[in-house]
């Protein structure tokens, strides 16, 4: 099976590229990105003229439901989500139900994954069994499974001790340990961003204290254990600033920004839009331009979105009692544009920040078009309008705060190992 | 005369010709509770939901005798006793009693926002009776005619609001609706209890009671929920009382004709002392007689009533 993409604006960051060329593709490999227009035998051939051909896209932090929540989504309506989204790889977290904290639910969603077979899915483990926060969960067998990273995202490891050991651990087998940052004695319940917005709503406000501490606590366990930490969903400033910080001081230490947090505001949530309730909560716009500043400068490695499906049951019982989540693969695209639209970050650093970025992270062999690399590519159309349209979601869930919200940018087609896995 | 809006959720759903209205509309209906016969044909025919899904007396037992007043036929739906303890949620149960054809729905929850929801999804008018910590937007309007009433204007009076602002949706509800109306209000407690966004509205913020009783010619305290304690608010009652409650000490310094105003319930000795709730500057029971009045005029002016008040 040999595919051509052709005439595209092919950009891969991993290399430095940026160029109209040739994409040939054959048995799931890159073969070539040339300039050259001879096609070397038969062919299928995907005329990309007008738009951007980049390595596909990795989402390094997704919630697929299955097994146990399949209402909400599952491993197939995930997979289609992100290959609409353009991604072409996900990571997905532990909090299903039976919890994936052992070997046998690592494997039987990455038997699920290939069953599907539309994207490459990698699981990630459990810190702690059943995600209760006091013992380790069989960390080794996970990742012999297929478990590329550990975390108990959702639920945050309260117990240092027991989080100073899962890094020690974890550095055994050499995954990286992923931290959901919320001091839950101080987020307390806690609905929205504490301030202005939760005071005239009066919902219980989250401060940024209670992340940022936690996010120091494991900048300090990183570096007494000398094992990597990944901070999920950064959404304050002064966490971005801790990030920096550390990172000059060679502490091994990424971090990843979502679209939400870095384009909406604790106002989202006016009128009781529990669309725009998640974890953590969407804050201010000083918070919103220190992450793209972060973006910009590297502090942030990678875009992920945090897609946490949620029915419309669980969300429309009022904003204190609604799950907090929202989904958000198939918009992430044209959310992040409009900051390249508005100049504020370049073409070239969104998608270092959805391809080569997170692959570093989690040591994925995904995130570049280098010859001999899988075929996992995503076309799309930077201005090509759209307007949000949750009836049209390949998910199962509704959940997103970007309801009938205009933006520019379209996925045309995402290829993954050599195959198309979406067209629109 | 119709109010600019269709549901009461909140202070700022209503214009200043709004809130004329409705204490202009109060002001002739009271006269009704003063009768022999309590009972006029106004809402004949029109069928009052009264949803509590969090306790409530006074509140209640206002919009029912309001309604009542006015001939409209009540039901009063709580949590206990009906399907939501069976596990029904709370938007199928609205909408099946929606299904019956109500006129309005008058809707009091622990949650803040549930009133934004049910109003989002039902077709009849809703009147917010108390949302968790966000508003409780008739207690205000009562609390306000009940100013009127004792003090002939309220611009321009100093009005102060003791207690948990945090937490109270009497105090949301009264800081919109005063500082609206152009009274000068201070907001006063331990600083647990005072978010500092809530200099977002044109208040002032004080620790100290004693410094501003002085100025005061409103004085509003608030229910202390003793729940509160536990979440590490103050450290006992005791103290409470001793550094922020209104008693023989604290009320030296008040003007001679100042009021004073508690939304009820009262902790009796917690954050006011008897001698002050049953003093001579008390309108406490007043504001209870006024609720009856602000509920009436909401009911008739969102139900339509057009008629058979005289």
């Amino acid at each position: 099976m040999k595919l051509a993409i052709i005439n595209g604006r092919v950009i891969d960051p991993s290399q430095n590229f940026d160029a109209i060329k040739n994409v040939l593709i054959e048995d799931g490999i890159i073969r070539d990105v040339t300039s050259s227009k001879k096609l070397d035998g038969q062919y299928k051939i995907i005329d990309a003229k007008g738009a951007i051909v980049a390595p596909g896209f990795i989402d390094c932090h997704t919630h697929l439901r299955e097994p146990g929540f399949e209402y909400r989504e599952d491993i197939e309506s995930g997979s289609r989500s992100a290959a609409a989204g353009g991604f072409t790889t996900i990571l997905c977290m532990a909090n299903t139900n039976p919890v994936n904290d052992n070997a046998s639910v690592t494997q039987m969603i990455v038997k699920r994954a290939k069953e599907v077979g539309l994207i490459n899915i990698y699981p990630i483990g459990a810190v702690s069994k059943k995600l209760e926060g006091k013992e380790l969960a069989e960390i080794g067998e996970m990742v012999s499974s297929g478990c590329v990273a550990i975390s108990d995202d959702g639920m945050p490891v309260m117990n240092g001790n027991l989080m100073r050991h899962a890094f020690e651990y974890a550095k055994s087998f050499g995954v990286p340990v992923i931290t959901h940052a919320e001091d839950l004695t101080l987020s307390c319940g806690g609905a929205m961003n504490e301030g202005k917005t939760s005071v005239a709503l009066g919902l219980k406000g989250i401060p940024a204290a209670a992340e940022e501490s936690m996010i120091q606590r494991d900048i300090l366990l990183a570096k007494l254990t000398g094992h990597h930490l990944h901070v999920a969903h950064v959404s304050t400033k002064r966490g971005i600033e801790m990030i920096r910080q550390a990172k000059k001081e060679k502490i091994s230490v990424t971090c990843e920004v979502t679209p939400h947090h870095l384009t909406l505001t604790d106002v989202t949530c006016s009128h009781y839009n529990a669309n725009a309730k998640v974890n953590p909560p969407l804050r201010t716009e000083a918070d919103c331009q220190a992450l793209i500043q972060a973006l910009l400068d590297g502090t942030a490695d990678c875009i992920a979105t945090d897609h946490a499906p949620h029915s419309q049951d669980e969300k429309q019982v009022g904003f204190g009692a609604a799950n907090c989540g929202l989904i958000g693969m198939e918009t992430a695209l044209a959310v992040c544009l409009k900051l390249v639209h508005e100049k504020k970050i370049t073409l070239k650093r969104l998608i270092e920040s959805l391809t080569i970025g997170p692959a570093k992270i989690f040591g994925l062999k995904a995130g570049s078009l280098k010859k001999g690399s899988p075929a996992d590519l995503t076309i799309f159309d930077p201005n090509k309008a759209v307007t949000i349209t949750a009836e049209t979601f390949h998910s199962k869930s509704r959940n997103t705060p970007w309801e009938g919200i205009k933006l520019k940018g379209k996925v045309l087609f995402t290829v993954c190992n050599g195959k198309v896995a979406y067209e629109s | 005369m119709n109010l600019s809006t269709k549901h009461i959720l909140s202070i700022r759903d209503l214009t200043l010709k709004d809130i004329e209205l409705i204490l202009e509309t109060a002001t002739n209906l009271q006269e009704i509770s003063k009768r022999a016969v309590k009972k006029v044909p106004a809402l004949r025919g029109k069928t009052v939901l009264l949803c509590f899904f969090e306790d409530s007396t006074r509140t209640r037992a206002s919009f029912d005798l309001a309604a009542k007043r006015l001939s409209a036929d009540t039901l009063t739906f709580t949590s206990s006793g009906s399907a939501l303890s069976k596990g029904e949620s709370l938007l199928d149960t609205v909408k099946n009693l929606e299904a019956m054809n109500p006129d309005l729905l008058v809707v009091r929850h622990k949650l803040s926002g549930i009133p934004h929801l049910l109003a989002k999804n039902i077709n009849c008018p809703v009147i917010n009776a108390g949302d968790g910590t966000h508003e409780h937007p008739t207690q205000a309007l009562l609390d306000l005619m009940t100013i009127v009433q004792t003090k002939k204007k309220v611009k321009g009076l100093n009005i102060a609001i003791i207690g948990d602002i945090l937490n109270s949706r009497v105090a949301r509800s009264n800081i919109l609706l005063l500082t609206k109306m152009e009274a000068k209000v201070t907001v006063a407690g331990p600083a647990t209890m005072i978010p500092a966004d809530i200099a977002q509205y044109d208040v002032k913020i004080s620790y100290d009671i004693r410094k501003i009783i002085p100025e005061a010619d409103v004085i509003m305290t608030l229910r202390i929920q003793r729940e509160r304690e536990a979440e590490c608010l103050f450290p006992s009652l005791r103290e409470y009382a001793r550094f922020f409650g209104l008693n023989k000490e604290t009320m030296q310094s008040a003007k001679k004709d100042v009021v004073i105003m508690h939304p009820g319930p009262v902790n009796r000795g917690v954050e006011i002392a008897p001698e002050i709730a049953d003093g001579p500057h008390s309108v406490i029971l007043d504001q209870v007689t006024n609720g009856v009045a602000v509920r009436m005029a909401l009911l008739y002016l969102l139900c339509g009533g057009k008629e058979g008040v005289e």
